[in-house]
């Protein structure tokens, strides 16, 4: 059951960000950086969590799940640690995920070969 | 080959707005299909993990991890720009897309070196992910310290 609402609820998220592409002018840059924030913002005032609790990974592995991560890392950093937490909260949160973008990422830049098109 | 997802994106959408013409529904369900099967795969490494006994942060961390892992080799042979050229944002909008951003950019650039060819161009598109989730969570942060 986890793994067909992981489905639909994922594959919507996607959704939405291909009409993003799609009917308005945004980037897909832009369109991955508004993501983030919206889910941070999101799971801020609670919502985002209960996505997450019906969604599981559908709701985790879209990139407004980043944002989630973020939010709850902050503010878990702030019950521990008052107002220090608010500028520690978000870098812990995510150090895993991005640490293990950039080590592989870079491993797989000194291994691979450039495919010699212009970028 | 190795090019981001992103920024092949972006030349789609110059080429898209140069020649309009409705492809939305397709587009969308090739994003639907792929993104959520995407989900899907994270969704069975989490459960497995947490048959084995992990913790449910920890589960999805390492689910994450393996996606990213699993990304940057689709990435490193060339393969997730075909998926990316079929699914659209179902290939972006996952953490797969973010670690093929990462990656794509850094092999492509290897040739300006490693410090500002690698280790900056990484960043290109990770970058302002990186920035604006910081700037977010920091105000998450302050509203829930004075409203908690």
């Amino acid at each position: 059951m986890s793994i067909l609402w992981a489905f639909i609820i994922g594959g919507l998220i996607c959704v939405a960000g291909q009409l993003l592409i799609d009917l308005t002018k945004l980037t897909p840059a832009r369109i991955l950086v508004l993501f983030v924030v919206a889910g941070c913002l999101l799971s801020g005032i609670g919502w985002y969590q209960r996505l997450v609790d019906f969604a599981g990974a559908g709701a985790l592995v879209p990139l407004p799940g980043f944002g989630h991560v973020l939010a709850e890392g902050v503010k878990k950093a702030v019950n521990e640690r008052g107002l220090i937490g608010v500028i520690t909260g978000g870098f812990t949160a995510m150090a895993g995920g991005v640490t293990a973008a950039i080590v592989f990422g870079y491993l797989a830049a000194l291994l691979s070969k450039p495919s010699g098109e212009t970028p | 080959m190795n090019q981001s997802e992103v920024a092949k994106q972006e030349y789609a959408l110059l080429v898209e707005q140069a020649s309009p013409g409705s492809k939305v529904a397709g587009n969308c369900l090739r994003a639907f299909l792929v993104g959520g099967g995407i989900c899907v795969v994270g969704q069975i490494f989490k459960n497995a993990l947490l048959a084995l006994g992990m913790a449910n942060d920890d589960a999805s961390l390492v689910t994450a991890c393996i996606l990213v892992v699993i990304a940057v080799l689709l990435t490193s042979v060339g393969l997730y720009s075909k998926i990316g050229k079929f699914a659209g944002a179902g290939a972006i909008v996952p953490i797969t897309g973010f670690a093929n951003a990462i990656t794509a950019p850094a092999i492509e650039y290897k040739k300006e070196g490693l410090v500002l060819g690698v280790g900056a161009k990484m960043f290109v598109i990770a970058g302002p992910v990186i920035v604006y989730g910081a700037m977010a969570s920091v105000l998450v942060g302050l509203f829930h310290f004075f409203m908690r």
